[in-house]
């Protein structure tokens, strides 16, 4: 009864939003700013890639936000776990066979290279911080899933954590002090389509990078290590 | 292209009702991974490469490691 009530839910739902999509055309730009970012967006932020020039352009601080959200859940989970004060930390005891450690080995640096690719070519190439990060996290995921018994250097990592997050904090405000308002675009934006272009929009997604890939490394680890 | 489309569309209603039938809780991540990166593929086909690449990276690498280190610390299969 109870499945026969939520199949009907479902497809009630589903006919809703079928029904409320229709009415929208797909792909057409509507709206004025919009239409703004299309056809100015490469001359005022100097990134070719739109996407990058609204996310670390236009709506930085909005970006500025969203790693906040990011950093609150990290601290959140890290101090839900820090309540068990488990101290025999378990690790699985079992290794994993030749061909999956090696493999992992081997795998490792290709992914981590790869991020740190989409990382810095973010204003070219589609892609950036947050992907670039989550590629790199999903690397030490990969390390930790199949080299059983590495574990991150925590230091290290909370000094890349806090790096990223200052960086940012540290364009914005010399944007404040240099130009007219925070996180102003105050190198010069050089050659389009170049990678030295785009002003400060490289550096803000190396930060993010680093603070994004940090934060999840974080969580994986809490959760592989503390939890029980 | 509309075919291509389509059956990947059904490939991935199948494999969010296998998800939910599945004892075996290892298989209904797996095929909650399939879900996510058929996603991404249908994201990418809509020419929004960003969102295809936070897509694969999250919801099937980061995601699927995640519930799988969590059915390890718990039991495998559901009763």
């Amino acid at each position: 009864m109870r499945k026969l009530i939520g199949i009907i839910l479902l497809t009630i739902i589903a006919a809703g939003i079928s029904l409320s999509l229709k009415e929208i055309p797909f792909g057409i730009p509507k709206t004025i700013i919009g239409n703004h970012f299309i056809n100015k967006g490469i001359e005022e932020t100097g990134a070719i890639n739109i996407v990058t020039s609204v996310v670390v352009g236009y709506r930085s601080f909005d970006t500025l936000g969203e790693i906040t959200v990011l950093f609150t859940a990290a601290i959140g989970l890290g101090a839900l776990f820090s309540l068990y004060k488990n101290k025999k930390t378990v690790i699985y005891k079992e290794p994993a066979s030749l061909i999956v450690y090696t493999g992992c080995r081997f795998l490792f640096p290709i992914i981590v290279l790869t991020g740190i690719y989409i990382i810095i070519h973010g204003h070219l190439t589609p892609g950036g911080g947050f992907q670039g990060g989550a590629i790199i996290a999903s690397a030490f995921l990969l390390m930790y899933l199949g080299c059983t018994g590495k574990r991150i250097n925590y230091k290290l990592s909370t000094i890349a954590e806090a790096v990223g997050g200052l960086t940012f904090i540290t364009l914005g405000i010399v944007g404040l002090i240099t130009g007219k308002d925070f996180l102003f675009n105050f190198i010069s934006k050089g050659e389009p389509a170049s990678l030295m272009s785009a002003g400060i929009i490289p550096l803000i997604y190396m930060a993010i990078g680093l603070k994004v890939g940090s934060e999840l490394t974080g969580i994986i680890d809490n959760l592989i290590e503390k939890s029980q | 292209m509309e075919i291509i489309v389509t059956i990947l569309i059904l490939l991935m209603i199948v494999s969010a009702i296998a998800a939910l039938v599945f004892k075996d809780l290892i298989s209904a991540i797996i095929a909650s991974c399939i879900v996510s990166l058929i996603a991404a593929i249908l994201f990418y086909f809509l020419q929004a490469p960003d969102v295809a690449m936070a897509e694969a990276a999250i919801g099937a690498a980061l995601v699927t490691g995640i519930f799988i280190i969590a059915v390890k610390k718990t039991k495998r299969f559901e009763e």
